[in-house]
């Protein structure tokens, strides 16, 4: 920061002598003030939402404290309230998200960056960016009338194949876990192809180069030099489907079966907190009722945080890794 | 034509400006009969076009939240208040909310059991479903009621409001009558514990799992299930007859009750004496505060609260509703002068 600071006085010698009307006239200032302000709005919002959650959730957090999130009964009629539920179908759901999403989503971009012939490559980038605005409800519809009865007819498949873990246990109505982590990949492998092609097609032309000068093959080249190189970008991709998931609630509230209850198996129903808030909040019961709903607003806050912190570690752990 | 145009605007400008001032009146709550509300605030509208009421339909825990804080001018609960509700309108305001019946409506158990168009539901069997004790459409309780009928030996999934709702108010209340293994472990509430089940958001929510999922059981309004053409069981009465929920079922239920209405209107017709009475009927209510401070809503209201009683019932069957029984519209006649 002070090194910047120098740089720029050195770099306008007459600088300091110069008045402030002058400074300002000649713009760079001014940009500084206006860019700073528009920065700073970034942290008043996000700071007068924690606020907001923060105060309009004591009622909650004075009668529950940390109970809160390691109870598991919702009763609104008998104001009990407990997270835990809608956190594990959020973070359960945004797994199965990630687990299908990931592979998908970066195999395709690979293909579009690196191997497609451009006409192919720049349709399907075009269809794919129509896709990422389709809006969330339109998903949830897909997931009810196409998704959740096709998944029914796979069911017999998936358990011969998988039914002796306990993910896939019980019986199964279609309406479940599994379908709002199935609708959520959907959801988010449109963000991670169209980032992750991006940062692909940015990484330099003397890597590729370098790496097929050395008798790499084409696959090789792209497997072992473009995508480690452009690795922080497919990441940064992945966190923004991350947030999504963990925050997507229309779609999911039509395909998780809304039961606050928690079940090992995907087969079973769930629900998650965004989904909670969306149903409950307009017709809430009480002042409880809304203070634990407003507190669940903060619980999922904090779970993105913690949640992105713990990705953010986990790459930077493997990078500087690969890097030695 | 844009000359015309630009005529024809300025023209409804300036007649837009020479109207009396009108009296708006802002209402919510109840979505069951928001149909039946906006077709009589339209027509009250066209009759008397110096009051225009504007009414929401947030739900009956929405009306009542909304008119406790004072946010609208009145509010609309397919429950009554209670007594704690009713105390914290006091409290806050100084003066009471009365409770005005409009309609009367029912609540019915749709299914989807392939094959199956028509079931008969005991209380027993309503209540053993939807806690969770009846797990199978072979049940014995469900199976004796329905001789000939050729049902699954499938699991029962039950659908239910993930949200507060009115319907679940009747619901639940009627179930706590008829079974006090309910009432002990569930109770009545527009928001239960549910000990089993999957939620659906709204009327359409519930219907469309019920019709998504086989072997499922929800409830919803009447007028819903007839108009979404979704199959609904009959449900046996305290007089022991399976009864289709209709226009003169709903009303013979409310016959009972209206001989013996309390002055605050706040009466559950859930599970009424009558041979002929559907079991899962109710009012539903307008709720408007006892003190009104601007002179003109108050005439606002109180007019239209006498024109509802008296033009508006003529109104309510085009829309399967059942009307008001004679003596609960002479008893809110009476009560239209608490408004103050």
């Amino acid at each position: 920061m002070s090194a910047t600071t120098t740089t720029a006085i050195e770099g306008r010698p007459k600088g300091r002598a110069q008045s402030f009307q002058q400074r300002l006239k000649s713009g760079d200032d001014l940009a500084y003030a206006i860019t700073f302000l528009a920065a700073l709005t970034i942290l008043a919002i996000t700071a007068l939402l924690v606020y907001e959650l923060y105060v309009n959730s004591a009622l909650s957090r004075q009668k529950f404290g940390w109970a809160f999130f390691y109870t598991k009964t919702w009763d609104p009629s008998g104001e009990q309230f407990g997270a835990l539920p809608f956190v594990y179908g959020t973070v359960v759901t945004s797994a199965v998200a990630l687990l299908m999403g990931i592979p998908l989503g970066v195999g395709a971009a690979i293909f579009l960056a690196e191997l497609a012939p451009p006409g192919i490559s720049s349709a399907l980038t075009f269809l794919i960016e129509l896709l990422a605005a389709v809006p969330s409800v339109i998903f949830g519809m897909l997931g009810i009338f196409i998704l959740v009865p096709t998944l029914v007819k796979l069911e017999g498949p998936i358990r011969n194949t998988l039914g002796w873990t306990p993910l896939f246990q019980g019986p199964f109505y279609g309406l479940s876990l599994l379908a709002a982590g199935v609708v959520l990949s959907l959801m988010i492998i449109p963000f991670i192809i169209s980032i992750s092609r991006e940062v692909i097609l940015a990484v330099p032309n003397d890597q590729r180069e370098a790496a097929l000068a050395l008798g790499a093959t084409r696959w090789e080249a792209t497997w072992d030099v473009v995508v480690p190189f452009a690795y922080k970008g497919i990441t940064g991709s992945i966190f923004l489907a991350l947030a999504r998931a963990l925050g997507e609630t229309m779609a999911v509230t039509m395909v998780i079966g809304n039961d606050p209850r928690i079940n090992t198996s995907l087969f079973a129903p769930g629900y998650s907190i965004a989904a909670v808030i969306a149903n409950e909040f307009a017709e809430a019961s009480g002042n409880m009722h809304t203070s634990a709903l407003v507190e669940l607003g903060l619980v999922l806050f904090a779970l993105t945080i913690v949640i992105n912190g713990a990705a953010r570690l986990l790459v930077a752990g493997a990078s500087s890794k690969a890097g030695t | 034509m844009t000359r015309n145009f630009i005529g024809a605007t300025v023209a409804v400008a300036l007649l837009a400006g020479l109207t009396p001032a009108q009296t708006l009146i802002n209402g919510a709550g109840a979505s069951f009969p928001y149909p039946m509300y906006s077709k009589w605030f339209d027509s009250y509208h066209k009759k008397f076009p110096a009051f225009q009421f504007n009414y929401q339909s947030i739900g009956s825990s929405g009306g009542i939240k909304q008119v406790t804080e004072g946010t609208v001018d009145f509010g609309a609960s397919d429950g009554p208040l209670t007594d704690d509700q009713l105390k914290a309108y006091r409290d806050k305001h100084g003066s009471g909310l009365l409770h005005f019946p409009t309609v009367l409506g029912a609540v019915v158990p749709i299914f989807h059991v392939n094959g199956v168009s028509q079931l008969n539901f005991t209380p027993e069997a309503l209540a053993g479903i939807f806690l969770g004790k009846i797990t199978k459409w072979d049940d014995p309780e469900l199976t004796k009621a329905n001789a000939g009928v050729k049902l699954p030996s499938a699991n029962i999934v039950v659908v239910h409001r993930a949200e507060g709702s009115g319907t679940t108010y009747v619901w639940t209340d009627y179930l706590s009558k008829v079974s006090p293994d309910w009432k002990g472990k569930v109770g009545v509430s527009a928001t239960p514990n549910w000990p089993v089940g999957l939620g659906g958001k709204g009327s359409e929510g519930v219907s469309g799992q019920v019709k998504q999922v086989p072997n499922s059981i929800g409830y919803v309004e009447l007028i819903y299930a007839i108009q979404n053409k979704i199959a609904y069981g009959k449900v046996r009465n305290s007089s022991g007859q399976f009864i289709q929920a209709s226009l003169a079922s709903v009303t013979s239920a409310a016959g009972k009750a209206a001989k013996t209405m309390p002055e605050d209107f706040r009466v559950s017709i859930t599970n009424a004496e009558g041979s002929d009475a559907f079991p899962i009927s109710t009012f539903t209510w307008l709720l408007i505060p006892e003190k009104i401070a601007d002179a003109g809503k108050k005439k606002a209201i109180t007019d239209f609260l006498k024109w509802m009683l008296t033009d508006g019932q003529n109104m309510t069957e085009a829309l399967d509703y059942a009307k008001l029984p004679k003596l609960v519209v002479d008893k809110e006649m009476k009560a239209i002068a608490k408004i103050q």
